[in-house]
């Protein structure tokens, strides 16, 4: 069977997704294999020949959304201070802590067209598509996003913060 | 179209480099003119960048084995099926115990068909029967959308027998592909954990009644039967031949029209 296999060599970027949009490895995982679940009952809707990978974020997608329907917001983060303390230990755990923390701030809506678009690298239709969103509004989203992500990691740590990763 | 205005979904393409070269020559110029437009979309840029780079050791790390089993878990029964068809090709003339218990339901001869569908349901019963999440496709809970479903797709009636006063009470069900056709199974569960099927199928020639029939398929006991239009298997690997021909009577009587 195809898809299995197709649905196997996929995993890496269902985590990788998972994993920037729900903060914390266990509950990544978890999305993912609730993802593949919902992925085999649904199957008989997914059209041979077109984008399974789409389709699998589609999934993804409304798994997530109603997961974080049933279960009360969370804010893993709350209002905490940056531990300042062990900055300069491992520079590229730092700039994902840093990173995960701003990310899990922004509003859920546009942080998955974020995450979509940058870290998936979906086409603008795609991620409309994938979210059943106009077009106009994956824009506006993203352009939020951005400059809100922007301004969280230059308040976070000046200048220099931003060339770790090149 | 290069005359247009440039405008915010320019400045999100342009970072993403998506846009054409005759839009992005358009938008550099604009943001020549612009230094704080052009660090601000600079700033997109390396932030892409920096997540990117952030998540990025997620494609190289192992795929966990939860999430492997998750993405081939009908890839698996469909494996496991096909094994056990070869097998079931290379012994099915293998002997099959005869089994007679009620004198009134004797047939002489066991249908050809009869070892299959012994085997069938035990390979069934040991895929699903270990299973702690997904046991079942449709809960007791809803056993009158069970009933129903699976009749509609066996195109027979079904009922699901009541067992509670064996100590077995219905899990759920679930739809299977058969040789010929869909294959319906019910799960029981006693108390402290046993576990017993009811494979049903239908059957092509609608007026043949068999006696029951004994099969042991590895450390699986099956008694099947054919009663009219459906074949019946009750498989457990967890009960003595004794207990499973007395919850094999109590099915018989239940589903008698």
């Amino acid at each position: 069977m195809d898809e299995a296999q197709r649905l196997v060599e996929l995993i890496p970027r269902l985590r990788r997704y998972a994993r920037a949009l729900v903060g914390d490895r266990a509950g990544a995982d978890d999305l993912v294999q609730d993802t593949l679940e919902r992925a085999w009952t649904k199957l008989h809707l997914y059209r041979q020949g077109t984008d399974l990978r789409a389709w699998l974020f589609t999934v993804m997608h409304n798994v997530h959304v109603n997961r974080t329907r049933a279960t009360r917001p969370t804010d893993p983060l709350g209002d905490e201070m940056p531990e300042l303390a062990s900055r300069g230990a491992q520079p590229d755990a730092l700039v994902l802590r840093d990173l995960d923390r701003a990310i899990a701030r922004l509003p859920a809506d546009q942080r998955a067209v974020l995450l979509l678009v940058t870290l998936e690298e979906m086409s603008y239709e795609e991620v409309a598509r994938t979210l059943g969103i106009p077009i106009g509004t994956v824009m506006s989203r993203l352009s939020r996003a951005r400059e809100k992500l922007r301004a969280m990691m230059l308040g976070q740590s000046p200048a220099a913060k931003l060339k770790i990763v090149k | 179209m290069s005359g247009l205005p440039v405008t915010e979904a320019d400045l999100q393409a342009y970072a993403d480099g998506r846009l054409t070269a005759e839009r992005r020559a358009v938008v550099d110029a604009w943001l020549a003119l612009r230094p704080e437009e052009a660090e601000r979309v600079a700033a997109y840029q390396r932030l892409g960048q920096e997540v990117r780079a952030a998540y990025e050791t997620m494609l190289s790390e192992p795929v966990p084995e939860r999430l492997a089993q998750a993405a081939r878990r009908r890839f698996a029964w469909r494996r496991a099926a096909l094994i056990a068809g070869w097998i079931a090709l290379g012994i099915a003339i293998g002997a099959p115990a005869g089994w007679q218990l009620r004198p009134e339901r004797l047939v002489a001869q066991a249908g050809p068909d009869s070892t299959p569908i012994a085997r069938r349901a035990a390979v069934a019963h040991a895929t699903y029967s270990p299973e702690v999440r997904h046991p079942v496709e449709v809960g007791a809970d809803d056993e009158q959308h069970l009933v129903a479903w699976l009749s509609k797709r066996l195109g027979i009636k079904l009922r699901a027998p009541k067992l509670d006063d064996a100590g077995m009470s219905l899990v759920g069900g679930r739809l299977l592909p058969g040789e010929n056709g869909p294959v319906g199974q019910f799960m029981y569960q006693s108390q402290n954990g046993r576990r017993l099927t009811l494979y049903v199928r239908t059957e092509a020639s609608r007026n043949r009644e068999t006696a029951f029939r004994y099969a042991r398929e590895n450390n699986i006991s099956v008694f099947y039967w054919i009663d009219r239009e459906a074949g019946y298997a009750l498989a457990s690997a967890d009960l003595s031949k004794d207990e499973l021909l007395r919850l094999a009577n109590l099915v018989y009587k239940q589903l008698e029209p």
